[in-house]
């Protein structure tokens, strides 16, 4: 064994159909490098012997009871192992279509394959599946390994003929091995050493094709890529720093660089790197787990992606076309939402269209409009806010991501391409002014300290001639009286006044106005104060609206007023006309302390 | 970026996944090396501070010096410190080194059902109080619905197969046949009521990879792992009457490291002396099954 510090590490999957003895290979391989823990394999036969089971190699990694007592892998199990290179994991998964989702689980940890074929059996069913689903995981590095060349007498025609017909299959996926080596796991042929009994293979044994494989490099070239995991401020530790946190995915940044986040299009620019126990750093790149101060005071959430001002934009769009493969045991349908991770972004779906399914197993394409359990699929998704990515071609690893059924994820897939939706528009807008906001310099921050409260649009909707304006006047009154900086607006005041131009035409402008009074709101927000704002019957639509349209659309508190609430909106709290005005707004005042807009005394 | 700083990064990754996703979130801090590194990616992920409250399941039978080195750190960094456990079979003596219990009998009481009656805030829990520096009973006894727990797949057979984020039932079971799929650094954090997840950042560790990291940052650690001229130290940590010390002159944690990586531990496992493990077949998949860290 290697005394040096081996600095050098990988992760390498096995894949193939069941019971064409990947177990029995790592087994094998661990057992003849010495890598078993000393007594394990003395263990492991005395089981055996006592069971009356024959001992097989698989028995080492099979760790499960029901696998020992199935005879097959279920899960997906690492396996630590060294050479002299460096060391790896060995990730062993299971063959059964049944556990396709550990296949995956798996595979996408690895950075290079061994795909597993039985010579005797010949090429499967999942022998194809598994190796497509490899190149849908980005696996690139792949080598075959035609086994039980022990049963076949050693033939070179056999093997030649599966390899024949295996790049055949491969081809169509444009996708090349690495290798092809003949095997006898059982016996341990050319896994360690190579074979005596293969003397017409050239090439190498399994264990030296692991050390040819070739490390991934961190994409520090490519353009700077984060998605915001969060912003911390940890001020009752004594900490003022307001640290935006995340994994660098590609790309490199210094102190100094201008930036921004997207899909906000807020711009700022790099004052610190943030670490603990670690030198002060000026630039950090890819594969780093970091965290930065930014110039500006700006109003950030997770979801959005950081990049630097001065590198090509990512794609951005709520309608993709995308390559999938579902593993849900409920089909992927249309009409029901689903929800899309991407990098740190969480988004609502639903699927438009299903343009083609493919048989991952034999190509075969067929014409649906569902996507089932273990299909691949292309398909059309709508998304209900836009995402932040880049085509697969530009970066791969922001063009992936997962779709989440009822608590579990159950899909994964590629965009493959940025299709035009009704209100990238209006969004194009927002992320102009989102650019162009001039800040001040007192920020959100040493307002709220000024004035001893946060600003926030209280947004108080309900029936026709419910009392709304009463109740909103009261509140406004309460609150002015105990000396907040606060300013009720009527929606009317908007509507024959800024509004005048389009409330006088013809046609119905509801979505106009809205946009208009949240664009009020978000400078009045911006001074620091309570708006009390009163609008009829607004339904989920507009108030999805005005909080795509606000800057800070935390700051938005939907009030519904009266007994029953009549359109279809979620609002934070309904409040009661209880015949007792001051009543009512003694009860909201303590809501809004409870949500700490204004502070206890 | 080496090995280290490579899984060094991803832990983070992890942790700061699960501080932004679960609202009750905890994490499990057994005093040994392993969860004590936990604690140290904690305070990285997080620029020097722990965000959440720390759980230790305390079974009264661990090393005094344990406990010691707990309420040290728990002072010195300013953590949300807890512990939990099962008074009723303490008070009853339904234990193993009482002689009433097997050995997965024990772990079963004091490990397991403390764990899930802890994290359910079915059975009190004692919270440091910073300005006296004693336990006072909590009375925060909202579940956990993540919890962060350091097992490391190179341990032992079920852990090899587990998830990062790993989802358990309203009885805390670990359903193994249905693991939800996990691939590109995405996690299960959606979760339905009444259920937990587990999450394990430091799956892809081995037990050399947490001592390098130990003496690469200088991380405190319990003394029990040093050898203090007696020629033993313990190699991995529980409750004195199931836990021995192995031969082994490390004094160092440099020596410890040249133990496992060229010495004489290079080639046996961890757990080789453990005895719950010998009693469930070889591996700890009876209990974990049920819950067991």
């Amino acid at each position: 064994m290697s005394q040096q510090k081996l600095d050098e590490h990988m992760n390498v999957a096995i894949v193939g159909h069941v019971d064409h003895g990947k177990s029995t290979i790592i087994g094998r391989l661990l057992s003849d490098t010495g890598s078993l823990p000393e007594g394990k394999l003395e263990r492991v036969k005395e089981t055996c012997r006592r069971n009356s089971k024959p001992f097989e190699y698989s028995f080492l990694l099979d760790a499960l009871k029901d696998e020992q007592a199935q005879g097959i892998t279920i899960d997906a199990a690492r396996v630590f192992f060294k050479t002299k290179k460096r060391k790896y994991i060995i990730i062993d998964t299971p063959g059964h279509i049944e556990f396709l989702k550990n296949v995956v689980t798996g595979a996408s940890r690895a950075e290079a394959a061994l795909l597993v074929i039985d010579a005797h059996e010949g090429i499967q069913e999942n022998s194809k599946r598994y190796c497509y689903m490899l190149a849908m995981l980005g696996i690139k590095q792949i080598a075959v390994l035609i086994n039980k060349l022990d049963l076949d007498n050693y033939s070179e025609e056999k093997f030649s003929q599966i390899k024949q017909d295996y790049d055949e299959f491969l081809a169509q996926l444009k996708i090349k091995p690495t290798a092809y080596i003949p095997i006898s796991g059982k016996e341990g042929e050319n896994l360690v050493s190579i074979s005596q009994k293969m003397p017409w293979y050239k090439g190498y044994t399994v264990l030296d094709q692991l050390d040819l494989f070739e490390s991934q490099k961190d994409p520090e070239d490519r353009e700077f890529r984060m998605p915001v995991q969060d912003v911390y401020k940890f001020t009752r530790n004594g900490d003022n720093r307001r640290i935006i946190a995340g994994s660098v995915i590609s790309g490199k940044i210094s102190v100094g660089d201008d930036i921004l986040f997207y899909p906000s299009n807020k711009r700022s620019t790099i004052k610190s790197i943030e670490g603990f126990n670690a030198p002060l750093q000026s630039s950090v790149g890819a594969g780093n787990s970091t965290g930065f101060t930014i110039t500006d005071h700006l109003y950030l959430k997770r979801g959005e992606t950081m990049i630097r001002a001065d590198q090509p934009k990512p794609e951005i769009t709520s309608r993709i076309s995308a390559n999938i493969f579902w593993l849900g045991h409920k089909p992927l349908e249309k009409q029901k939402e689903y929800i899309v991770k991407i990098g740190s972004q969480k988004i609502v779906m639903e699927l438009e269209e299903v343009q083609t399914v493919i048989d991952a197993s034999n190509l075969g394409q067929m014409k649906k409009d569902r996507v089932s359990r273990h299909e691949v699929a292309e398909v059309i998704l709508k998304l209900k806010s836009p995402i932040v990515f880049d085509l697969p071609h530009v970066n791969v690893l922001t063009s992936r991501f997962v779709i989440v059924d009822e608590f579990e994820i159950w899909g994964g897939g590629i965009i493959t391409q940025a299709l035009k939706h009704a209100t990238d528009d209006y969004r194009e807008r927002l992320m102009i002014r989102n650019y162009k906001w001039e800040r001040s310099m007192i920020d959100v921050d040493d307002r709220a300290e000024k004035y001893n409260q946060k600003s926030c649009l209280i947004l108080i909707t309900g029936d026709k001639a419910v009392g709304k304006k009463n109740f909103a006047k009261s509140l406004e009154k309460r609150l002015f009286q105990d000396g907040k900086f606060t300013y009720f607006l009527g929606i009317g005041s908007v509507l024959y006044g800024l509004g005048a131009d389009i409330k006088l035409s013809d046609q119905n402008n509801h979505e106009e106005h809205m946009r208009r009074l949240s664009e009020i709101a978000n400078i009045i927000l911006d001074s620091g104060a309570i708006l009390i704002v009163t609008a009829t019957q607004l339904t989920q639509v507009d108030l999805d609206l005005i909080r795509e349209t606000l800057v800070m659309p935390e700051k938005l508190i939907p009030i519904w007023f009266g007994d029953k609430v009549s359109t279809d909106i979620h609002v934070q709290y309904h409040i009661y006309d209880e015949g007792n005005m001051d009543k009512t707004v003694d009860y909201t005042k303590r809501k809004l302390q409870e949500h700490g807009i204004i502070f206890k005394p | 970026m080496n090995h280290l700083e490579k899984i060094e990064n991803k832990s983070i990754h992890i942790l700061r996944e699960a501080y932004s996703q679960f609202n009750n979130l905890g994490m499990l801090w057994s005093i040994g090396k392993d969860s004590t590194v936990l604690l140290w990616l904690t305070r990285k992920a997080f620029f020097g501070h722990v965000p959440f409250p720390l759980v230790h399941i305390d079974t009264n039978y661990k090393i005094p010096e344990m406990i010691e080195h707990r309420d040290r750190l728990a002072m010195e960094w300013n953590l949300d410190m807890i512990y939990g456990q099962n008074q009723k079979a303490l008070e009853n003596n339904q234990t193993f080194p009482d002689g009433n219990a097997t050995h997965l009998e024990c772990c079963q009481a004091l490990k397991t059902q403390a764990l899930e009656n802890t994290l359910n805030g079915h059975w009190p829990r004692f919270r440091m109080n910073h300005t006296t520096g004693k336990y006072d009973v909590d009375k925060n006894t909202e579940p956990f619905t993540g919890i962060i727990v350091g097992v490391r797949a190179d341990e032992e057979g079920s852990r090899s197969k587990e998830r990062y984020f790993s989802p358990r039932d309203q009885n805390n079971d670990w359903n193994i046949e249905g693991q939800p799929p996990e691939f590109w650094n995405q996690y299960k954090t959606d979760y339905a009521p009444g259920t937990h997840v587990r999450i394990h950042p430091l799956l892809d560790w081995t037990e050399l990879d947490i001592w390098e990291y130990i003496e690469k940052e200088n991380i405190p650690i319990v003394s029990l792992y040093l050898d203090k001229g007696e020629g033993t130290r313990y190699r991995s940590l529980g409750c004195w009457p199931c836990t021995k010390p192995v031969k082994s002159t490390a004094k160092t944690i440099h020596e410890i490291v040249e133990e496992l990586r060229s010495g004489k531990y290079s080639t046996i496992a961890e757990r080789d002396g453990r005895d719950q493990d010998k009693e469930d077949g070889g591996g700890l998949e009876t209990l974990r099954r049920d819950g067991y860290m």
